[in-house]
């Protein structure tokens, strides 16, 4: 039997998978060049939520205004972050760069709650709600699907047709090589450092359009999104992307049959049976 | 020499003089201060078990909430009494981990992708806690259901501070016992091995499934223990305090702040997390939140980067430092034999 609701949750998950898509898409990329894991990478998404909430509700500044600071701010982020923090630890165990990163994690959610106190803050806007037929899409969902796709696009473009894209895919496929090739590691490094704060900070712009942000955010949508990466395959931007359209059915779909939490515990037990039958990820090259 | 005959017995003073605080007349306040402290420094010691073998769990939120969990909605439905409550709970968490465990130490997962693994664990057990609201009360956590008196051996509950305080000392020095036996055991070095290698450790004979199996599942019925006694003891559960990601990398933080590697460490990251919580809430007052996890949060940083082995290994060698020459120990608090 034809449901319209069941179809409803379907294409609302592919719109959600848009949404997870372009937020694993700057992790996948500083994992697959850099090879470290920014577990704070959900509490960058934050900052840049808090900046477009600061500079549009307290400062009236204008909305793109507002979201091209926030992508510059959360840019100089991730520059910072790996200056500063991943730096130092590169030459240790791989576990080390993650805790880390934790740690930026825990200063981050602070900061935001002392800086904002706990309290959830929006911006206030009414997104039009478009009707299809009998279905009901937010329009903010379907910007951000549309943004996922451009992003995708426009950074598959700049890893393919730019000198300095093409440098960063020779240096994630050997690291050692590079060097003697005249490539610069740190000048690439920073590079996909700013490029991934980047994406955070899009990422950021679209979450502020349909969420609340609030300190805690960052740790509902951080374990999401290093699941979609693991599964896609760290480091595999495709793989990564697909998944996401994977995890986003399980959420949207297991949601309406069941209720929302019981969506996340399937695609959480989908994402561990996975990493049993393939470790590597879904799409492992 | 005096000094190396009068070393074993520190850690007998240290215990003397711990199990004596009661009696100073110490406040409330800092009796439940020092109660937390022997809580969380064993459920620290418990993670601290298979994480210094580099099995980085940040997923066990997961067996905590299991652990307060079971016990309590065993206690406030069936009215089961915890003593049987608990061995109910900390079989589902073993079972929990085997479950877990079995494939992953199978197919090798090891590094950041065990890590992650264990992180989805800690949220699918966090999330089925919220989603079975009708039983577990969902985000506004539950209450365990109170005696009259407060005070009763059947429920596990003891209204006065003094009584759980010597329980918590109990499990908590019964938690560094059994770091001490599996430092002194052959898993030990097994597990080393394979952490090195896992293909050598196998071709020397080191059966690395079974022992990572081993050293999970202990740790894991450890940590829903230590859940257990802190359901116990605030008599308040929260799927936020006691499971998911928060609790879990709040966990492997505090142990590596302390310091994994010695056996006080974990016991001296508790101290430092709660005392840094206490000291700047006193100091600031209660409207300014979050100051706490903001030096915390640096503190984490500072530590990974500059001093990766934590306070409690810092100091060690330190001390062996200035011992140059004695013995290398893995740990100078030489308890006597057992």
């Amino acid at each position: 039997m034809f449901d319209i609701f069941l179809l409803e949750a379907v294409i609302n998950g592919v719109l959600l998978g848009g949404v997870l898509a372009l937020l694993a898409l700057g992790l996948n990329l500083v994992f697959g060049v850099i090879d470290v894991v920014w577990i704070c990478y959900a509490e960058l998404v934050m900052v840049g939520m808090y900046t477009i909430w600061w500079l549009f509700v307290h400062y009236g500044l204008p909305l793109p205004v507002a979201i091209a600071a926030a992508i510059a701010l959360v840019s100089a982020c991730g520059v910072a972050l790996h200056q500063l923090v991943i730096r130092p630890v590169l030459g240790t165990p791989p576990i080390n760069q993650l805790l880390v990163t934790g740690g930026v994690l825990f200063f981050l959610q602070a900061a935001a709650t002392l800086a904002f106190g706990v309290e959830f803050r929006n911006l206030g806007l009414r997104m039009p709600i478009v009707e299809f037929g009998e279905m009901f899409f937010s329009f903010a969902r379907i910007l951000a699907f549309g943004t996922a796709l451009a992003g995708v696009l426009a950074l598959w473009l700049f890893l393919t047709r730019t000198y300095l894209g093409t440098a960063i895919r020779a240096i994630s496929q050997d690291r050692e090589i590079m060097p003697l090739m005249g490539v610069n590691p740190r000048k690439i490094y920073l590079t996909t450092s700013a490029i991934g704060g980047g994406m955070a900070g899009v990422a950021a712009s679209l979450l502020a359009l349909q969420y609340d942000v609030h300190p805690a955010i960052g740790l509902s949508f951080g374990p999401i999104t290093f699941m979609i990466c693991v599964l896609g395959g760290l480091g595999n931007m495709a793989g990564g992307f697909i998944a996401a359209f994977v995890f986003a059915q399980f959420i949207s779909v297991g949601g309406f049959y069941l209720q929302i939490e019981w969506g996340y515990v399937l695609a959480f037990a989908f994402f561990i049976v996975m990493m049993f039958i393939r470790p590597q990820g879904l799409f492992s090259r | 020499m005096s000094q190396a005959r009068a070393l074993p017995l520190v850690p007998v003073i240290g215990v003397a003089a711990l199990a004596s605080v009661p009696w100073t007349g110490i406040g409330n306040y800092h009796l439940h201060l020092l109660i937390n402290i022997l809580i969380w420094g064993f459920i620290y010691t418990s993670w601290s078990v298979m994480g210094r073998f580099g099995m980085v769990s940040l997923g066990h939120g997961a067996f905590l909430g299991v652990g307060a969990y079971v016990t309590t909605l065993l206690w406030n439905t069936t009215g089961l009494t915890p003593w049987f409550g608990i061995p109910v709970a900390l079989l589902v968490a073993v079972v929990l981990a085997l479950v877990i465990g079995y494939p992953c130490f199978r197919f090798r997962i090891v590094g950041h992708y065990f890590a992650l693994v264990t992180l989805a664990l800690g949220e699918v057990v966090r999330l089925t806690i919220v989603a079975l609201r009708q039983h577990t009360g969902g985000s506004l956590g539950m209450t365990v259901e109170g005696v009259p008196g407060g005070t009763s051996l059947y429920a596990l509950q003891f209204g006065e501070r003094e009584t759980f305080f010597y329980l918590a000392l109990l499990v908590w020095l019964g938690g560094l016992w059994i770091w001490r036996v599996v430092d002194r055991s052959m898993l030990r070095y097994a597990l080393e091995a394979a952490f090195d290698d896992e293909d050598a450790a196998a071709s020397i004979g080191v059966n690395v499934t079974r022992a990572k199996l081993a050293i999970s599942t202990l740790s894991a019925a450890m940590t829903a223990f230590g859940g257990a006694l802190y359901a116990q003891y605030q008599l308040y559960i929260n799927p936020e305090t006691v499971s998911g990601i928060g609790i879990s990398l709040q966990i492997v933080f505090a142990v590596i702040a302390g310091g994994m590697y010695v056996q006080l460490g974990p016991t001296v990251g508790a101290v430092i997390t709660l005392l840094l919580a206490e000291s700047l809430r006193v100091m600031v007052g209660h409207d300014v939140h979050g100051l706490d996890g903001t030096i915390y949060g640096l503190l984490l940083v500072l530590f990974i980067i500059y001093m990766p082995q934590g306070i409690g290994g810092f100091a060690v060698a330190a001390w062996k430092r200035w011992r140059a020459g004695g013995p290398p120990q893995p740990a100078p608090r030489s308890a006597p034999a057992r």
